[in-house]
């Protein structure tokens, strides 16, 4: 029975667990699954032991055959293949001898699997350097704000880390957008409850008791990283236009964190306007970066550089106590629920018109657009993108970057 | 993993596994190896799993994405009624779905995935889950008359809306309370018409 005979070789039997391994790989790394249970994604991955072992030992068996080496020496192989009726032993060409080739796919999986294991070996490294976490900031909508510490922590604006806290598992790294900015003596994220183990973590830090906790009796973390993103580009373009949904603000928190800092210290980068949206869906959720907008505002209109960021606020829901009390401040100087000069829109953004008004603005220029946020949204951005970008050389240019895990 | 539901992850299997018994079967019966029936058997039953798993089903907590055409496969499978909604039927449907085709090398791929999908759907059958069809609410057509509000029943100046009640509760507390606010304006210092 052939099924059985090919199965009882170390190829057939190493084929079929690998290729079951990736297909189950595959299958548990979908996007909805991802979304549904980041933790089963995870742990399916690890899979891929079994993947990278069983590659490197498939060709054990040497059932493919191909020329012996003391063969191809008296047989010379370009020579030869045109004289093929003149192959006898004696001749110039003897006839070529064949043996099972030894297995050559470690060659290949070498180099990344030893990178690999380098990352892991400096991700156990890190997880026993020490963490220590100097402010913990429960904001509206279950997100909490961590401030932490580490020795020789470097980073750019809109890298991420990756966080482990043992006392909720001990196998899982959780990635996360760092909120600071370089120049800060501290690193912060902020973390929305979302899952299993975001939601653990939130109650873990007391997000949700009245009553703030003694800093000794605070879980450990451990933290590797930091990982670049796309984002650190934003500073290289002459434009950049940053647009994000919901919590997805937080990378671009750390860049705007960043930009203050340079404002201060006259710091020379190529950017010269920036435009910044951000839409939500609940009005509590500007509180987690509102106070950092306003010091922006301020300080920006001090130095005389209030052209240099044109940020815009977009609430896509509200009720009808909100929207009547909205309508009764509408005339008043700061806007009432950010408290900001620049006054919040409501409904989503008309990106035609925007992205329009953008291409007008700066003609011949090379604009960086960087999203975080859901894909639907992600799927326009790019359409306008492609829609508003010249075709000549020298006209608008729109690149389109995508931050979302 | 508490929030997981495991029939999610068994579907994407399941569909999987269909699709490679298909191609499994293409190359057994289009090579016409020894026993190449169970080739056709194993097309057969792939694009019946693919139909049966294409429609996803609902999740309890938070919003589906439909699989996009998955309206007309839902009700079909929908038809089929608790058959479909249990997945102890599924889980051993597809047990049984997959052994003619672990006969044949070319298909054996597709028996193996087959077989996992069915072990996390009898997982998710344990854990008391369910298919529900993702079914699109029907358009509340708004009535006209509901949308027009009832006109103030007394001139300004006039409490705020929380304070003035609905039509509907003031009737109900005529008899307890008696109250001014249902009824005409009661002018607490008594008003003269000074026009001689």
């Amino acid at each position: 029975n052939t099924t059985t005979e090919l199965l009882a070789t170390v190829a057939g039997a190493t084929g079929l667990v690998i290729t079951l391994a990736l297909i189950l790989i595959m299958t548990s790394s979908t996007e909805l699954i991802r979304q549904a249970s980041y933790e089963l994604f995870w742990y399916t991955h690890h899979i891929f032991i079994i993947f990278f072992i069983g590659l490197a030992v498939h060709g054990v068996g040497r059932i493919v055959r191909g020329q012996t080496p003391e063969s191809l020496l008296q047989h010379n192989v370009t020579f030869c293949r045109d004289r093929y009726t003149k192959w006898q032993t004696g001749t110039s060409c003897p006839v070529p001898q064949f043996s099972g080739k030894e297995p050559s796919a470690w060659k290949w999986i070498l180099g990344p699997v030893v990178l690999h294991a380098c990352e892991r070996i400096i991700r156990f490294w890190r997880f026993q350097q020490e963490v220590v976490i100097t402010k913990v900031v429960s904001h509206p909508c279950g997100v909490l704000e961590l401030n932490m510490r580490k020795r020789n922590f470097k980073m750019a604006p809109g890298q991420y880390v990756l966080i482990q806290c043992p006392s909720i598992s001990s196998l899982e790294w959780h990635p996360f957008t760092l909120t600071s900015a370089p120049q800060e003596d501290f690193f912060s994220v902020h973390i929305q409850a979302a899952g299993d183990w975001t939601g653990a973590l939130c109650k873990v830090f007391g997000a949700e008791g009245p009553i703030p906790m003694e800093s000794c009796i605070l879980p450990r973390l451990a933290v590797d990283g930091p990982y670049g993103s796309a984002l650190t580009d934003v500073f290289h373009y002459t434009v950049s236009v940053c647009i994000a949904a919901g919590i997805g603000a937080t990378p671009f928190a750390s860049l705007l964190k960043s930009l203050w800092y340079q404002c201060e210290s006259e710091a020379h980068t190529e950017l010269n306007k920036m435009y910044f949206y951000w839409i939500c869906r609940d009005p509590g959720a500007f509180e987690w970066f509102a106070d950092l907008l306003l010091s922006l505002e301020t300080h920006l209109s001090e130095q005389g550089k209030a052209h240099f960021l044109s940020y815009h606020i977009f609430l896509t829901s509200w009720d009808e106590n909100q929207a009547a009390y909205i309508a009764l401040h509408w005339d008043e100087g700061t806007d009432v629920i950010t408290g900001l000069r620049q006054k919040t829109s409501y409904g989503r953004p008309n990106w035609n018109k925007e992205f329009q008004q953008i291409a007008c603005q700066h003609p011949s220029s090379n604009i960086g657009v960087f999203f975080c946020g859901p894909k639907a949204l992600s799927k326009t951005l790019q359409r306008m993108c492609h829609l508003y970008s010249s075709a000549d050389r020298r006209g608008v240019h729109f690149y389109y970057s995508d931050e979302s895990i | 993993m508490g929030q997981i539901e495991w029939a999610m992850w068994a579907n994407e299997q399941a569909l999987a596994s269909g699709l490679i018994l298909i191609t499994g079967g293409i190359v057994a019966t289009a090579g016409l190896f020894t026993q190449w029936y169970f080739g056709a058997y194993s097309i057969a039953a792939g694009v019946f799993v693919c139909l049966l798993e294409y429609p996803r089903g609902k999740r309890k907590k938070g919003s589906t994405m439909e699989r996009c055409g998955q309206k007309h496969m839902t009700k079909v499978v929908k038809m089929l009624g608790p058959l479909s909604r249990n997945y102890y039927v599924r889980a051993f449907l597809h047990l049984g779905l997959s052994v003619p085709a672990g006969f044949l090398l070319a298909t054996i791929l597709g028996t193996a995935c087959l077989f996992i999908a069915s072990t996390i759907y009898l997982l998710a059958a344990f854990r008391g889950e369910q298919w529900i069809p993702i079914e699109s609410k029907p358009k509340e057509r708004p009535q006209v008359g509901t949308t027009i509000k009832q006109p103030p029943s007394n001139p300004p100046p006039r409490p705020p809306a929380e304070a003035r009640k609905k039509p509907s509760e003031a009737e109900a507390e005529e008899g307890a309370a008696g109250g001014p606010t249902g009824g005409p304006q009661v002018n607490p210092v008594p008003v003269t018409d000074e026009v001689v």
